[in-house]
């Protein structure tokens, strides 16, 4: 539907919460919080798979490629760049990536520090 | 020609070129005249020739990150400026006891006053480096507003010490005299920003009547902060933070009600006076070095290079460690090494050097001549080596090579993470703001802000839009569509091709020509050029992109453009617009965006 309640807004923005150093270290007893590594990748995931299969296709990315990119690129090119994106992550030959793949390829990135903001202080 | 040539700011910063030809100059007058080159005094400096610069540095300062960190840059400014005159001051009064420099006829009153001087930190060029190199908002704002306040308060210090040298008798400066001098400075410095709030204030209520008159409103902007630093001075309150609290307070008001060409006007003709103060200033400088007025002590001068650094480099230490405690955000070593390092002294400590009165200080040409070499060599050593260093050790964090994922991948963090802020980013201060803004909009801007606001540029250029569209869709019918759908389905069956190495770069060029920048919350300082187009570029063509296919998904028959339908390719973008009455919410957030000022 087309309306956010507070619960999904603040769930949406959990996300977001920065890491704190003394979650780091506490077990895992729970279930993960919301705003741990694996779910901040999670979250941007999501934002590529518009159908929710678990997979981002050729085309997702491309939808989302045209939209970050000025107007000066011509379709070959964007798809030959989501060509490339697919073939650098995927890792069991079905050209699309799967979210392990999408997290592999983003294992250097600091996502805990690009993800988070740092809010109500 | 420097800024033509652009690989240039590269290497070195613009102080450096305008002392070499200000030294150029001050040869040819030299060696034509055999008479000492003209040079400045007190009235011209105070007067003419450093309001501009202040006046530049306050209009153009992005309030909105300023103010957020405004607790660690005043706690990093007053004490940090405190602290390094009082230590340059002593210390060096503690080498002039050392008989073997015959320097012992300095009194201790005279080395403060020395130390005082020679902090005085004329940060900009540093500042250009960071833009350069993208370091992050806050150290980017700690240089910012330490370059800002630290102008005032070294002029307030310089002129208590004066005062106290006047009182002839050294030996009569009771305690009582020094909590004076205390309470002086913070009445001159607190009642500068006082009076320059009053100032701003009074000028944005009268911008508020100008509508007919538009052609004077440049003209009172000007008189108002120049007015305000004028009767500062003359009550002997700090000028330099009234002029700077008056520019800063009508900056908000003032663009609203005044007029699109007098805003430009405004904006250009403040860079240009800044920038010929500026010129001129190290140009004096460049001409001053060379000429009879010099005196040459090795000890004296290694001593205050050596101890400028020493000093500079134990505040910041000293007073970060403090503020980390009480920062969400706590500034990294590398934050602490790169502030340190761009403590590169300019124009002000050379004015302040040069407008000693004589007969205080027979020694003069001593102060004179080491405060122009370390004027040169933080100018030069430091500018030019600051560069590579901040590169360096930003270079060293990151990886080499980025594939084409990551850099994808990255950018749409960036660009979520500035779409999140945007939606939660007022939340994130203190309350003291809100009730700030509530007030503001409660009172202040019903009076001071005109009843019919001129129309912006992006809203003119959204009517005229949607007036465009409006006469292409009465003349071409609802013909829709979509061909790039069926061709990409039919590419979907085809082998994916390995690509060469060539390929990949010229892809990784490609994106990093084409992919949209991040939306800055700040609009970054750099005393030449204006705000950059190309952002409002980048607005422009995704907000026309955004309505574009809005109307079509409008056209299409079905209303809701987030109806599952699997051929098209009208798959819901999460950004899009879901209704016409967001759409107007959209273009009020475009309004202050691209529009004057900061958005608060």
């Amino acid at each position: 539907e087309d309306q956010v309640n507070f619960r999904g807004f603040m769930r949406t923005l959990a996300h977001f919460r920065p890491i704190e150093d003394n979650e780091k270290s506490k077990d895992h007893n729970g279930p993960e919080p919301l705003n741990s590594r694996s779910n901040k990748l999670h979250f941007a995931f999501r934002l590529y798979d518009l159908d929710k299969d678990d997979k981002i296709s050729r085309d997702e990315l491309l939808q989302v490629l045209r939209m970050m990119v000025g107007v000066n690129i011509s379709d070959e090119q964007l798809g030959s760049i989501a060509d490339r994106t697919i073939q650098e992550a995927d890792q069991d030959g079905d050209s699309a990536i799967s979210f392990a793949e999408f997290v592999k390829v983003l294992e250097k990135v600091d996502v805990e520090q690009k993800m988070s903001i740092r809010f109500l202080h | 020609g420097f800024h033509l040539y652009h690989r240039l700011p590269r290497l070195m910063p613009e102080s450096c070129i305008l002392i070499a030809i200000g030294a150029l100059v001050g040869v040819i007058i030299f060696a034509s005249d055999h008479k000492s080159p003209p040079v400045m005094n007190t009235s011209i400096y105070f007067l003419y020739l450093l309001p501009p610069i202040i006046l530049e540095e306050g209009y153009f300062m992005p309030t909105r990150p300023f103010f957020e960190n405004i607790g660690s840059i005043l706690w990093w400014s007053v004490p940090g400026a405190l602290l390094n005159s009082f230590g340059i001051g002593l210390s060096l009064y503690g080498v002039c006891q050392i008989e073997a420099f015959g320097l012992s006829d300095l009194n201790l009153l005279q080395n403060l006053l020395f130390g005082s001087m020679i902090s005085a930190v004329d940060p900009v060029a540093a500042l250009v480096v960071f833009e350069e190199a993208s370091v992050n908002e806050q150290l980017y704002m700690m240089i910012f507003g330490e370059s800002l306040l630290n102008d005032g308060i070294t002029v307030v210090l310089y002129n208590i010490f004066i005062a106290f040298i006047q009182m002839h008798k050294y030996e009569e400066i009771e305690s009582i005299d020094v909590l004076a001098g205390f309470a002086r400075f913070f009445v001159v410095g607190l009642g500068g920003v006082l009076f320059g709030v009053v100032f701003g204030f009074v000028s944005a209520l009268m911008t508020r009547f100008t509508s007919n008159v538009s052609a004077i409103e440049p003209l009172l902007v000007f008189m108002f902060s120049y007015l305000s630093y004028l009767s500062a001075e003359t009550l002997y309150i700090s000028g330099i933070l009234a002029m700077t609290a008056c520019a800063v307070t009508m900056k908000k008001y003032v663009e609203e009600n005044v007029s699109q060409n007098s805003y430009t006007t405004i904006k250009y003709f403040m860079k240009m006076l800044s920038s010929v103060s500026e010129t001129l200033i190290f140009v004096f400088m460049g001409v001053s070095t060379v000429g009879k007025n010099h005196e040459w002590n090795w000890a004296f001068i290694s001593f205050t290079l050596l101890l400028c650094l020493i000093w500079r480099t134990l505040s910041v230490f000293a007073l970060f460690y403090i503020t980390n405690k009480f920062r969400t955000y706590p500034f990294t070593f590398k934050d602490q090494l790169i502030i340190s390092y761009s403590g590169l002294r300019g124009a002000s400590s050379f004015s302040l050097a040069f407008l000693l009165p004589d007969n205080l200080f027979p020694r003069k040409k001593l102060f004179i001549t080491a405060t122009l070499v370390v004027i040169y060599f933080t100018v030069y050593i430091q500018g030019i080596t600051i560069g590579p260093l901040v590169r360096y050790l930003d270079v060293k964090k990151t990886n080499k090579k980025e594939s084409i994922n990551e850099e994808i991948h990255v950018r749409l963090m960036d660009h979520l993470k500035a779409g999140i802020e945007d939606i939660c980013g007022h939340w994130s201060h203190y309350q003291l703001r809100d009730k700030f803004k509530k007030f503001d909009n409660k009172y202040l801007k019903k009076i001071l802000i005109r009843e019919h606001q001129p129309k912006s540029r992006i809203v003119s250029l959204y009517k005229k839009m949607e007036i465009k569209l409006a006469i292409e869709m009465a003349e071409s019918g609802v013909k829709m569509s979509k061909p790039s759908t069926t061709s990409s389905q039919s590419r979907r069956n085809q082998p994916v091709q390995r690509l060469s190495p060539a390929d990949v770069e010229s892809m990784r060029d490609v994106l990093a020509h084409n992919l949209y920048q991040v939306r800055q919350r700040a609009p970054t300082y750099n005393r030449h050029n204006l705000c950059t187009y190309t952002n409002e570029k980048q607005a422009q063509e995704i907000l026309i992109r955004q309505q574009h296919s809005f109307r079509q998904s409008c056209r299409k028959g079905n209303s809701l453009p987030w109806g599952r339908q699997a051929n098209t390719a009208e798959v819901r973008y999460l950004s899009l617009p879901q209704g016409p009455g967001q759409l107007s919410g959209r273009k009020a957030r475009r309004v202050t965006f691209t529009g004057k000022g900061s958005a608060l």
